[in-house]
């Protein structure tokens, strides 16, 4: 309330046509920019509430659509669609970090970086971790994540012709940043596989970069 | 006493430096480097992210305290989980101070990388961002 007067006497300032008070409300302003609070002075550690799941649904429905001009193919649109988890893996990557300085260490192994990714990450942005982490069998370079209910697909129905199409793309790009930013560069793909129990089955490929593999067995 | 700050990212680029001096002492926060010293001052820090390299994968800590030596200088590292760098050169050890300066530092960092105009490894140069890092130089070193 203490800071609402003030830009409004600048305001006042500035619409009076004198010519004095053209000068001053241009040293105002400039004073007033410098004391304006920065990125700064926010508290990270303050959580704020858990946002409406239905807001997110909102933003991201918009996402989708946005995305979906001027693709040429469902790969197209899907690698976009990571393209966005991208820039909110890199962030909260550090942010988790940084919220857990007490005992944050950072992860050199595969394995303690995708249960990294799997408990921490997942609830820093879902606020619940992912049901599953799976490594393959027959190939040595891949893993799974695996999410029953993921929220990136709760209010997306896939049309029959794209039936290929995983919105939770979105949900790849925030892991392949994650791991990207830990050195673990890695491709990471989404596939629906849909279960009679949830129809929304996402499971999450971790297909990790040859680099990885060989320093994982140097490392050993 | 002075120091020399330089941020890398995760390209082994340069995204920020400075160089201070210590405000204990009868300090005025300024570097007493002679002008040779400070000129060399970014070669000696960036030698040393050869061995951060071989030292943060047998090394699962954020502070891989002093990694390095040139002549009476001494190379502190601290590699956040994004693999940004922050390294300090200094003349005397003192690994838990440093430590802080480097968690508050940290602090400072994701701050910066919160802000939605500002993406990895780009240069910082927010001025508040300079004038917070010289308050943290203030309050430890």
């Amino acid at each position: 309330m203490s800071k609402l007067p003030t830009p409004s006497r600048a305001s006042s300032d500035k619409s009076s046509s004198h010519p004095g008070f053209a000068v001053r409300s241009s040293a105002t302003s400039s004073s007033l920019a410098s004391r304006r609070a920065t990125v700064y002075d926010r508290n990270m550690n303050r959580r704020a509430p858990d946002l409406a799941l239905s807001t997110f649904a909102f933003l991201f429905s918009e996402m989708v659509q946005y995305s979906q001009k001027n693709v040429k193919g469902v790969q197209e649109m899907e690698n976009r669609l990571s393209a966005y988890g991208y820039h909110v893996g890199q962030r909260v990557l550090e942010l988790a970090t940084v919220r857990e300085i007490k005992n944050a260490k950072r992860e050199t192994r595969v394995l303690g970086l995708l249960q990294f990714i799997n408990t921490t990450i997942w609830k820093a942005i879902f606020g619940k971790v992912a049901d599953a982490l799976e490594k393959s069998k027959d190939q040595e370079d891949e893993y799974m994540i695996i999410d029953n209910n993921p929220v990136a697909n709760s209010y997306i129905s896939v049309p029959k012709e794209l039936s290929s199409l995983d919105c939770a793309s979105f949900q790849a790009g925030v892991i392949e940043a994650v791991m990207d930013g830990c050195q673990f560069p890695a491709k990471i793909t989404a596939h629906s596989v849909p279960t009679e129990l949830y129809p929304l089955k996402t499971v999450f490929l971790v297909k990790l970069d040859p680099l990885v593999i060989e320093r994982e067995k140097y490392m050993r | 006493m002075s120091f020399y700050l330089a941020i890398i990212g995760s390209k082994d680029n340069a995204i920020y430096s400075l160089d201070f001096g210590t405000y204990r002492q009868g300090g005025d926060g300024t570097s007493k480097f002679s002008a040779d010293v400070r000129q060399l001052c970014p070669f000696i820090v960036h030698s040393s992210l050869d061995i951060i390299e071989e030292v943060q994968w047998t090394n699962s800590a954020m502070h891989l305290k002093v990694i390095d030596k040139f002549y009476n200088y001494l190379i502190s590292a601290y590699v956040t989980s994004g693999n940004i760098k922050f390294l300090l050169l200094h003349e005397t050890r003192a690994d838990e101070v440093i430590r802080q300066f480097f968690v508050d530092l940290y602090d400072l960092y994701v701050k910066t990388l919160m802000s939605p105009f500002y993406s990895v490894d780009q240069a910082i140069t927010s001025k508040v961002f300079d004038q917070r890092v010289k308050m943290l130089a203030k309050k430890y070193l």
